[in-house]
């Protein structure tokens, strides 16, 4: 699904990652963990196709495809999704206009009919159901006023409504109580599933322990220090990251 | 002043030309305002850009151009396409290069103790009536602008709604220009009176019709008598040639709400000046706007709101996307006079600049004479939240419409302030039709945000 070789990236000049080599096959689940600073969402942004991260080596290929020619809104057409750390709150556009523009732009690429208003309620509504969200979050504005887990549970909406076959979710667990962190991973596992690839990004093993992953990847300086099954986090909640970014300088 | 020679003489000879055919000709008061004003033009001149109030809006095309006075025939123009932004609207008046059209006009469906005529027909059916108010709601003497209108005023409504009455459906006053075989100028006079206790909706289009340089001066004096409401919403798609200057001279009783809200989207040279006293206690002024620039328009929004009592508020918001090389200004001013304690005013002015070559020039400012007051304004300019457009795109938004989305969510602050939620949910959907940004918008996001 997702191949990712020897990617070095820059940021205002600066390079960030240097030589990141990733592998992820459809129906995996993988997390990235690391300490602050070291290049997570980085690479999060790189692989969404954010203005401003400049790949300077290396290459993106997902499914089959090179994904760095192409712009933000095709990589989501192809069906990329990146979860917000901090989703964006839009004053004046209503969320439902924002879900139904967002998946007709996307059915529009893949040559699919639009939805219409009916159509498009009665997808919402389902969704909503399947993952305990109330119907009055469509109709404020895009984030505004939510609270913490409101935003977050947005993104799960989005990512149920876009059904993308690359979910990546950086720090998903960031700003969530645990009741909040409860209800996100019961979305994102609801829709794991044989055809789909999910990227976690986060800096804490507990997120984990409601999704897990199948493998474990260790991010420090702008390198993956370590690969490993699901117990490598719960050896870093032990140890902390300490001896990586000790390793590495 | 100093004085730009050209544009005054042609003035001064329509003036000396027209005068004989002008409305409430042979009046005694009325020759009188005329005459004043022809010579407090002469003795000011044309405003230039020495003037603080004009400094960042010069008058060109008036120094280049020479426009000729509208005629009847100008007046006879077919014109395809009325602008309007209801479908079921009340009452409307029409005028064609400044000339009542009673053929596209609809006034047969007023209500009792609602009067909506031409400036002309209220002349000839009401002098007496007229006289009470013209000239006297509008106060400033110096005002060049307003002395040519004043001289010249060749066309204009007038509504009067009387006491207690509540009219329901909005009042359109529409001005169609252009089609004219040279530049034409008009000057409309419209005056505004609602008694005490009345309550009504004004829906104000100024459009251009095709191609062709006009010069539309206009002048409207507004009487908000007390527990009056009047709800003013103005409309303006000038054609690209059109020197749009307007200004508005408002008087708010105790209690009494003046609510404006324009919209602008087109014009070579647009000003918009609005002038509020509050002169009693309890008396409201809601002072708004959005304004959509391209290529190299213009637009200048003047505000002075003065309270002069204890007790009265004021809250104004405007908001301006400028693309290309479109320049906007935003002049305002709150004044609280020495007595006027308790005085709540709040001013807002925020721009969105698309283009690198756009120019936004906001001066906003509060002169506070009282000390018990609570007054704040601000002002700011920005370019899109480059974090929110990636949002957008990363949903598979493409970047045009994720632009027009950003816009539109920028502009919503100020078409909030709008009260009448069919006004409201109509000047929304022009909003996103005419975005700077010529792009891409779903038939059906358009449908859905003019039905919501």
């Amino acid at each position: 699904m997702l191949e990712i070789k020897n990617l070095h990236v820059s940021v205002e000049g600066k390079e960030i990652l240097k030589g990141i080599d990733l592998s992820i096959n459809a129906g995996e689940t993988h997390a990235i963990m690391g300490p602050n600073g070291s290049g997570k969402s980085t690479l999060s942004y790189t692989i969404a196709g954010r203005d401003g991260y400049d790949i300077t080596e290396g290459e993106i290929i997902y499914k089959g495809k090179g994904l760095t020619e192409m712009e933000p809104e095709e990589r989501a057409a192809e069906g990329v999704f990146l979860g917000f750390q901090y989703p964006v709150e839009i004053p004046g556009v209503p969320n439902t206009t924002f879900l139904k523009e967002a998946l007709n732009a996307v059915r529009r690429y893949n040559g699919e009919d639009e939805l219409d208003a009916m159509e498009f309620i009665k997808l919402v509504r389902q969704k909503t159901k399947e993952l305990g969200i109330a119907d009055d979050m469509l109709k404020r504005a895009v984030n505004v006023g939510f609270s913490g887990g409101e935003k977050k549970r947005n993104e799960i909406l989005q990512m149920a409504i876009l059904n993308p076959a690359l979910a990546i979710l950086d720090e998903t667990d960031s700003g969530l109580d645990i009741d909040a962190l409860k209800v996100v991973s019961d979305g994102v596992n609801a829709l794991r599933s044989p055809d789909r690839a999910t990227l976690v990004i986060t800096h804490y093993q507990r997120l984990l322990e409601h999704i897990v992953p199948d493998h474990v990847h260790v991010l420090a300086h702008g390198r993956i220090q370590r690969s490993g099954g699901k117990e490598l986090a719960l050896e870093l909640e032990e140890k902390g990251y300490a001896e990586f970014q000790e390793a590495a300088a | 002043m100093q004085t730009t020679e050209g544009p005054i003489d042609g003035f001064l000879a329509d003036f000396e030309a027209t005068a004989p055919g002008l409305p409430g000709h042979g009046l005694s008061w009325m020759d009188a305002l005329r005459k004043e004003g022809i010579e407090r033009l002469r003795d000011l001149g044309l405003p230039t850009a020495k003037v603080e109030d004009w400094k960042y809006t010069r008058l060109r095309p008036l120094e280049d151009t020479r426009y000729r006075p509208v005629t009847e025939a100008d007046g006879t123009a077919s014109v395809d396409q009325l602008p309007s932004l209801l479908e079921s609207a009340g009452a409307r008046i029409v005028f064609v290069n400044g000339c009542l059209r009673a053929d596209l006009s609809s006034l047969d469906a007023l209500p009792e103790g609602v009067v909506v005529e031409s400036l002309a027909d209220a002349m000839r059916r009401d002098a007496d009536w007229v006289e009470g108010y013209l000239g006297r709601i509008a106060e400033r003497e110096h005002h060049p602008l307003m002395a040519l209108n004043t001289a010249l005023m060749n066309s204009g409504a007038i509504v009067h709604v009387k006491k207690n009455v509540r009219v329901e459906a909005p009042i359109e006053i529409v001005f169609v220009a252009g089609l004219t075989d040279a530049p034409v100028a008009y000057h409309p006079r419209n005056l505004i009176v609602m008694d005490e206790g009345s309550d009504a909706t004004l829906i104000k289009h100024h459009a251009g019709a095709g191609v062709g340089a006009y010069f539309a001066n206009t002048v409207t004096e507004i009487h908000v008598g007390d527990n009056a409401r009047l709800r003013d919403y103005r409309i303006q798609t000038e054609n690209l040639e059109a020197t749009h200057l307007a200004s508005q001279h408002v008087r708010v009783g105790r209690d009494g709400t003046f609510e404006t809200f324009g919209l602008a989207a087109g014009g070579r040279l647009c000003r918009t000046e609005t002038y509020v006293r509050l002169e009693g206690a309890g008396a409201h002024a809601g002072l708004n706007g959005a304004y959509l620039m391209k290529g190299r328009e213009h637009c200048d929004n003047t505000t002075l709101v003065e309270h002069l009592v204890p007790h009265t508020t004021c809250r104004e918001v405007f908001k301006g996307v400028l693309d290309d090389e479109s320049r906007g200004v935003f002049q305002g001013k709150i004044v609280v006079h020495k007595d006027a304690q308790k005085t709540d005013g709040q001013m807002l002015s925020k721009t969105l600049l698309l283009s690198d070559k756009a120019e936004m020039d906001a001066k906003p400012e509060l002169e506070i004479y009282a000390d018990d007051v609570k007054c704040a304004h601000g002002a700011t300019t920005g370019q899109l939240d480059t974090t929110a457009l990636f949002y957008l795109r990363s949903r598979g938004i493409p970047d045009a419409l994720a632009r027009n989305l950003l816009v539109q969510s920028f502009v919503a602050e100020a078409l909030d302030e709008i009260s009448h939620e069919a006004v409201r949910e109509a000047l929304t959907h022009m909003v996103v039709h005419r975005l700077p940004a010529q792009c891409y918008l779903s038939e059906e996001w358009t449908r859905e945000n003019a039905a919501e």
